[in-house]
């Protein structure tokens, strides 16, 4: 209780107090805030993983019901991961947004939305009544709307804002359906009653309400075809808000769906296999457009639809395991997805704080301007090159770590009993690997093409490497990312609980040991065999080197003497051959103006590629909704005496439509007297 | 151990004997097998040449290259002989730590600045990523098969007993040789012999290594081929005891790299346009052999 009222009272003295205070004071209240609520929160959440769940019930009132605050290790994980990317992001941000200083009502308006944001995900994770978690939800939504729209004069960014306000406004139409279909068959918002009741039903209701409440929690993690606010809404905002939206934001999505399934227990498999197929489309749908995108934070948002797909097969798999009784596939799924959720939120906020830190340095985020940044920015480039080979799932670093663990998963799942489970894991496994090489081809394009090679573009200012502090927070994250790559072990035991409560098994610490202990283990011997292997082999390199003439020329050319920046590989070209080959997934569209003529004027090419599942379930129906409406048009005209003619229409109406129902009502009766 | 050892020395002959294949099928006398060794270990001894464009990337990348297929090779297994490192679902760290070597090489290439090596490391990231799924589902078939997630459990559970497992093993050696052929950039995917840049996909990436890290770069290929090699002897080895296994590796390899200089030496290179579709349809035959374990299995009851 101490706790909660706490958590309110700094939150809200927070609230109050930005206004008031000039802006280092902002930066300090916001920062205090956010530390004061991670200790709070995080205190709570390691008591739960210490086994003792936190749990307050407030009586509520008549319309609520019971108020239950309950704390399980579930949330305590993703408790954990909001407060790590909340402590780095808002230090992070805190030297970010200097340049932005002289904004002082913009900056109060954003620190009040940080604030908001972190404590309404901490409570999303913790409230268990359906209510109160839809008004949670609409705080952390408003708030995170306020947080992006910071640069609102910019046209692109007010627009991403809106096109993020109304979907995230879909999302709470499905859970508030959900809840009130709950509720009126419950009388109660209460998850538990919600959970009771769900239990002793049978058949397909169960499923068609999780279904709901998938679909509402899918718009806000990205799920493909519900993903397309967020290729928008991650550029526009400022780098660490891009960062936590990404890392966090997204992931309560996750927490929703994986709590739902606690809560309502639909038949596992039916589930496990729509989320599944969701989860495959959308890895692969992400990466894919990933690739061709030359901004780069979009092309980083797109990475986040591949790897909440990811997230997805653990989830799908889990749940099929669930379903069929196979407990080491369930919990190696959950496992997968529950590491694979915190290993996001590291690397993903890491290069969207690195890009920020491109933004800051370059004032450009278009690819195609960039290159040789690793000379000018080594530390930026050097942990931008960290995430990507974490994002690729390449070893040694973290992301490999939950990507072997699902692939254990599936490989266990393959030796299933039945022929469907076999097909369904191996076109998963195809699913998974076509993910992990098309995202090796999209970050070896965007690291080389943004920090290798030349300057593609002559800046008129000096680009230099970000203050020494400003990158702390980064160094902390790339920390994590290669502990949890190397000592992938002590993590596991982090996971064993939360997975442990979904699969509603205590079985899960021996699956671990029988099917994970072991190759993990191997895998840190052989991670530390290599970085020693590299070690000594550049050792020698250097030594052997030193004894030899090392001299310095320009890039070969095949004997042409004069390379120039422009002649080097872009990011277009590095992916035209892919881009040829998906034409028919990609839609790209191009403007040319040809050179022709004796004496040529200038011509142009402009290509971009536009996502065409947005074209035919967001714009096309847009459209014809707009050219419906458009024929009821004449009614609005400008013209005041008819606004006064449709005003005295309706005072009319409202008076003669009951005297005419009346008559008609008389009528009839009249005419069955007859 | 044993199979880092064997892998090592196959490795020593492997790309002697295809150029030697190929001198003799065009009706020359040709290189000494040892050759290719004595051409690393003179550009060990030499100095190096920088482009001033390029980073410390560029430096550890070789290194990196290098070390990877070094430690892809210890988890290699030799029949009962398991690998140096060994454990369930070693596999998936084998393609990955693959892969981190074609990472540093694909950005070391973009490194340079250079428009031909763009090129090249376009293509190689490309190819690369149609060829990995094929080999994942392979080790799934193996896996449904035998039961086991190691390479060395897998291997050692291998019977082959029907007709059909033959199949399998055939489909099987095929899709890993022309697994082999796309990771080393040969015939038919990639031309190392040619002349024009614009051709080349391996070569053109490698263009300003030179000295030791050519050196590294070079080796690594001549190992990876005897890498793969030892995967296809794998397939057939089994539980033979070693005084025979040890002999058929080597018969094995030799047989390879005979093969692959005669498929050089009597083959064109494909279009570059026509590789992607050609390296996808390896996926299929994997899927079918996914499916012939299926059948062999008794699942389509």
């Amino acid at each position: 209780m101490i706790s909660i009222t706490a958590f309110l009272v700094i939150t809200l003295l927070a609230v109050t107090i930005i206004p008031f205070v000039d802006v280092k004071g902002k930066a300090v209240v916001v920062y205090l805030a956010v530390i004061l609520n991670t200790l709070i929160s995080g205190n709570l959440a390691v008591q739960a993983f210490m086994g003792q769940s936190f749990e307050y019930i407030f009586a509520g009132s008549l319309s609520l019901g019971r108020l239950p605050i309950r704390l399980d290790v579930l949330s305590a994980w993703f408790i954990l991961i909001i407060n790590f990317i909340f402590i780095t992001g808002g230090f992070y941000g805190l030297f970010y947004m200097k340049t932005y200083q002289n904004q002082r009502k913009n900056l109060g308006l954003h620190s009040i939305a940080f604030v908001m944001l972190h404590a309404s995900l901490i409570a999303l994770c913790a409230i268990q009544n359906g209510m109160v978690f839809l008004i949670a939800w609409e705080i952390m939504a408003i708030s995170a709307f306020i947080a992006v729209i910071f640069e609102h004069t910019k046209i692109m960014t007010i627009k991403a804002g809106i096109n993020y306000l109304i979907q995230s406004h879909v999302c709470i139409v499905f859970l508030m359906l959900g809840f009130m279909w709950a509720a009126y068959k419950t009388g109660s918002y209460d998850f538990q009653v919600i959970g009771n009741y769900t239990a002793g039903l049978s058949g397909a209701a169960p499923v068609i309400l999780f279904l709901t409440f998938f679909v509402g929690f899918a718009l806000k993690a990205g799920f493909v075809p519900f993903h397309t606010w967020l290729p928008y809404a991650h550029p526009a905002a400022p780098a660490h808000i891009s960062g936590i939206m990404s890392g966090v934001l997204i992931k309560i999505g996750i927490y929703g769906i994986l709590r739902m399934l606690l809560v309502i227990k639909p038949d596992f498999t039916i589930v496990g296999y729509t989320i599944l197929i969701f989860a495959i489309v959308s890895g692969l749908y992400g990466v894919m457009l990933a690739i061709v995108q030359h901004d780069l934070k979009k092309l980083l948002a797109y990475h986040s639809i591949e790897n909440i797909g990811i997230i997805g097969i653990g989830i799908g798999i889990g749940c099929i395991g669930l379903g069929e009784n196979n407990l080491v596939v369930a919990s190696l799924g959950f496992a997968g997805a529950l590491l694979h959720t915190w290993n996001h939120a590291l690397f993903k906020s890491l290069l969207f704080f690195t890009a920020g830190n491109i933004y800051q340095a370059t004032h450009t985020l278009n690819i195609e301007q960039l290159g040789g940044l690793v000379k000018k920015m080594p530390q930026t480039a050097y942990l931008f090159l960290i995430a990507s080979i974490a994002i690729c799932g390449i070893p040694p670093f973290n992301g490999f770590i939950s990507e072997f663990i699902l692939y254990s998963g599936m490989y266990y799942w393959i030796q299933g009993a039945t022929m469907i489970t076999m097909i369904a894991s191996i076109f998963t496994i195809l699913g998974l690997v076509l993910i992990g090489g098309l995202a090796l081809l999209c970050f070896t394009k965007a690291f080389s093409v943004v920090f290798l090679g030349n300057e593609r573009h002559s800046f008129d200012h000096e680009i230099k490497e970000v203050p020494q502090i400003q990158l702390i927070p980064l160094y902390m994250i790339a920390f994590f990312i290669l502990i949890i790559g190397v000592f992938p072990q002590y993590f596991i035991g982090l996971i064993m609980q939360p997975v442990a409560l979904i699969t509603g098994s205590e079985a899960v610490g021996r699956i671990f040991e029988n099917n994970l202990t072991d190759s993990l283990q191997h895998i840190t011997l052989a991670v530390w065999g290599f970085i020693l292997l590299i070690l000594t082999v550049f050792l020698v390199r250097k030594f052997v080197q030193t004894k030899r003439m090392v001299t310095y020329e320009s890039t070969w050319a095949c004997a042409y003497e004069g390379p120039a920046a422009q002649m080097q590989y872009t990011a277009g070209s590095f992916v035209r051959s892919y881009s040829k080959l998906l034409k028919p997934v990609i839609m790209s569209v191009k403007r040319e103006k040809e050179i022709h003529g004796i004496f040529p004027s200038d011509g142009a090419y402009v290509s971009h590629t536009y996502d065409k599942l947005e074209k035919w379930l967001i714009d096309k129906p847009i459209m014809a909704i707009k050219s419906f409406m458009g024929r009821f048009r004449f009614l609005q005209n400008g013209k005041s005496q008819f606004y006064i003619l449709y005003g005295i229409l309706f005072i009319v109406s409202i008076v003669c439509i009951p005297i005419i129902y009346e008559t008609i009502i008389q009528l009839i009766g009249y005419f069955k007297h007859i | 151990m044993l199979s880092f050892i064997l892998i090592l020395i196959a490795g020593f002959f492997f790309t002697g004997i295809i150029i030697r294949t190929k001198s003799i099928a065009s009706g020359r006398r040709g290189p000494g097998v040892l050759q290719p060794i004595k051409d690393v270990i003179r550009l060990f001894k030499k100095g190096a040449v920088y482009s001033r464009t390029t980073s410390f990337i560029f430096q550890i990348a070789p290194t990196i290259y290098f070390s990877s297929v070094v430690m892809a090779m210890m988890v290699v297994p030799f029949g009962q002989a398991k690998g140096i490192i060994s454990f369930n679902g070693d596999f998936v760290f084998f393609a990955y730590v693959l892969a981190l070597g074609k990472f540093f090489s694909i950005i070391s290439a973009m490194d340079t600045g250079s428009s031909f090596e763009g090129m090249g490391a376009s293509r190689e990231a490309l190819y690369s990523l149609f060829a990995e799924p094929a080999f994942f589902i392979l080790m799934g078939s193996f896996a449904l098969l035998t039961g086991h997630t190691s390479f060395h459990m897998m291997f050692m559970a291998l019977h082959l007993g029907s007709y059909i497992s033959y199949a399998i093993a055939l489909l099987a050696t095929f899709v890993l040789v022309m697994i082999m052929m796309v990771e080393n950039s040969r015939m038919p995917i990639d031309d190392p012999k040619t002349h024009l840049e614009l051709t080349m996909i391996h070569e053109v990436m490698i263009l300003d290594n030179s000295g030791f890290d050519l050196g590294l770069i070079l080796t690594t290929g001549y190992l990876k081929f005897a890498l793969y090699g030892a995967l296809i002897v794998n397939l057939f080895i089994g539980m033979v005891p070693y005084q025979y296994a040890i002999p058929l590796f080597f018969g094995i390899q030799f047989l390879l790299a005979v093969t692959i200089g005669l498929i050089e030496s009597f083959m064109a290179r494909y279009r570059m346009s026509h590789n992607p579709q050609f390296i996808f349809a390896l996926t299929s035959v994997s899927l079918l052999i996914f499916f012939g374990v299926l059948l062999v299995l008794g699942k389509f009851a």
